[in-house]
């Protein structure tokens, strides 16, 4: 089954009176339960492109199919809804929300969800000692450190068990150790519940858990290739 | 917001307090607050239209309704004159012992004093006296016409020279006991109105009712209220709660305003915040929602607050009354009571923080609306 297909999107900024190039006639097919890297040097179009199968971003052109539903037409409320149930984000700037605390942080989809708080409160204790961060659980983002509180985005987007997980730069801010654990864990829930991961990095060490590996080069596809892990 | 609800809500009660104290005062200066009068005196004031054995008959009012305080008066038309000028005026007749009570002219006597229960003795306003050039012990002579039409004169020595401030009566006015007034114009024992002033205005309904029952049914007598007495008084009054209804609606425009600069601020500044719950999930429609949610809880606070402290603030001053500096020299020149007693009444509490909750939630709409429009990656983009 398909969980990603992109057909030619095409992506431009105007910034000024400068067109800047996110994605030129990208096409992409993912398989449910792949584990791809995107990997680009930086203003590649790999945040662009996360956004656009995302829902976060409207693409100029082209089409985006997720879970076999065209969503580069929805509504936003639509878009929104398929984000909260299907799609866990990191983000390359963790973006978290400043005045709640990790523990906070972790459940708020759930709260969005609506799920009990009781169920809420032992999955996010769960996930938060999953990425090594027990005992920080009532820490405000502020008094984390970058790497911590990436960890607490990866956290909030693995918590709900999404069908997909995009993450955009997971490792930049962990030391190599810390980077490993992470990656295992991704590794672990791309086995157990066949989660598709779309990973965008420049690191090699992530790149070494990624059995297919897509480059991006001014927002087109240059190489694809599959590889041994 | 709540602040400007507790200032609401005292203004408010403030401004009906003044009007009620506005009505009062304007009455308690001659008026009173009801007449009995022979039927149709009213409108054409004749000396020959008299209420038979007056006195008597304010005596059993003022026993039968409560709180009544109650006095006789007759007026005639005379011609006053000094020793070397000559006036028309209107002369009343007086109950010396009684007037004061349903009058505040007898305290306004500033030179002289009120009717001291001598025989012959008037007190006049301050613009006769300076017409006449008369003075306190100087003598007066008045001529007129008795009730069957005859010639009708007296002699009297002015013991007060009173100022209320009001022109028509500073200058037309002479008062005299109400003995002098039935000998001289041969009144008997009738006289024109019987004066009855109530505690409060809010008494007088009932009172025009219990006075009508207890009225002589042979005799064509009616009550008056004050309303009738002095058409114009409810007008006046009317136009400055115009006024002040306008004053308010500015009043709530400006609350409703800095609420919509808040809310629209509050939104602007979790713009970012904003982007993130929104690319975790949120739809827009719910962030909306909570968004006028908040504002709402925010408003029914501020209203709660305001309504609440305004009512005790309000019921502080309305048991201790409110005056304003230079008020009691005021009060004292015009012998009126020197506080304001603001009247809390639901409509006073509710009238203007309710508008203020309502201008509050239309002003969240448009933020509201605002959300729809944000694109979460620009928001997040927002530092
Ligand atoms: N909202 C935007 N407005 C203007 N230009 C943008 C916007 N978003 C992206 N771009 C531009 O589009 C290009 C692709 O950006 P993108 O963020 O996708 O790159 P990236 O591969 O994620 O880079 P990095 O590794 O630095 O995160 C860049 O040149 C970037 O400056
Ligand atoms: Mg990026």
């Amino acid at each position: 089954m398909t969980a990603v297909r992109c057909i030619e999107l095409c992506r431009t900024f105007i910034q000024g009176d400068q067109k800047i190039t996110g994605l030129d006639h990208v096409t992409l097919e993912v398989e449910k339960g792949e584990f791809v890297c995107l990997v680009a040097p930086s203003g590649g179009g790999k945040t662009t492109l996360l956004n656009a199968i995302g829902g976060l971003d409207r693409p100029d052109s082209g089409e985006v199919w997720v879970a076999g539903k065209r969503i580069d037409q929805l509504s936003k409320g639509a878009l929104a809804e398929m984000r909260l149930n299907n799609i866990g984000f990191v983000f390359q700037a963790y973006n978290l929300i400043p005045v709640l605390t990790a523990r906070e942080n972790v459940e708020f989809v759930m709260q969005v969800q609506g799920r009990p708080a009781k169920e809420r409160r032992e999955l996010a204790e769960n996930v938060l000692a999953e990425v090594g961060l027990t005992g920080l659980e009532d820490r405000l983002p502020a008094k984390m450190s970058g790497g911590q509180q990436q960890r607490v985005a990866v956290a909030r987007a693995i918590v709900t068990r999404p069908a997909m997980v995009l993450a955009d730069e997971p490792t930049a801010n962990l030391d190599s150790h810390t980077a490993e654990q992470l990656m295992e864990l991704f590794v672990e829930l791309n086995r157990t519940h066949k989660t598709t991961f779309i990973i965008a990095t420049h690191d090699q060490r992530v790149m070494s858990y990624a059995r297919r590996i897509v480059s991006l080069l001014d927002g087109r596809i240059v190489k694809d290739q599959q590889q041994a892990t | 917001m709540a602040f400007s609800n507790v200032i609401l809500v005292f203004m408010i009660s403030l401004q009906f307090g003044m009007y009620g104290m506005m009505i009062d005062n304007t009455l308690a200066l001659f008026t009173g607050h009801l007449q009995v009068q022979a039927n149709g005196y009213k409108d054409d004031k004749k000396i020959r239209q008299t209420v038979p054995d007056a006195a008597a008959l304010a005596d059993r009012l003022s026993e039968t309704i409560d709180g009544a305080r109650v006095a006789v008066r007759a007026n005639a038309f005379a011609l006053v004159s000094s020793a070397d000028r000559s006036f028309g005026v209107q002369v009343v007749g007086v109950q010396p012992d009684k007037e004061p009570g349903i009058s505040t002219l007898p305290g306004l006597v500033v030179t002289g004093s009120y009717l001291q229960g001598r025989s012959e003795e008037v007190v006049i306003g301050s613009i006769l006296a300076r017409n006449l050039k008369v003075g306190v012990d100087d003598e007066l002579t008045l001529i007129g016409s008795g009730k069957d039409g005859s010639f009708a004169a007296v002699v009297a020595t002015v013991s007060g020279i009173f100022e209320s401030g009001i022109a028509v009566l500073d200058r037309n006015m002479v008062e005299m006991p109400l003995s002098l007034f039935q000998e001289t114009f041969f009144m008997g024992d009738s006289a024109h109105e019987i004066v009855m002033r109530m505690p409060g205005l809010d008494d007088v309904p009932l009172a025009v009712s219990a006075v009508s029952a207890a009225l002589p049914s042979d005799q064509d007598l009616v009550v008056h209220d004050w309303d009738a007495l002095q058409p114009g008084l409810k007008q006046a009054i009317q136009a400055d709660i115009a006024g002040a209804w306008f004053m308010y609606g500015v009043l709530v425009v400006l609350v409703a305003f800095s609420v919509l600069n808040t809310v629209l601020m509050s939104v602007l500044e979790r713009t970012r915040e904003f982007g993130i719950v929104l690319s975790l999930g949120l739809s827009p429609g719910r962030l909306a929602w909570l968004v006028m949610l908040e504002t709402a809880l925010m408003a029914i606070l501020g209203l709660l607050l305001g309504v609440l402290i305004g009512w005790a603030v309000t019921a502080w001053f309305g048991y201790a009354g409110f005056s304003y500096p230079g008020m009691e020299v005021m009060a004292d020149k015009f012998n009126l009571p020197a506080r304001i007693f603001p009247q809390a009444t639901m409509l006073s509490l509710f009238l203007g923080p309710g508008v203020v909750f309502v201008g509050t939630l239309l002003a969240s709409i448009y933020p509201a609306l605002r959300i729809h429009l944000l694109e979460p990656v620009q928001a997040m983009r927002a530092a």
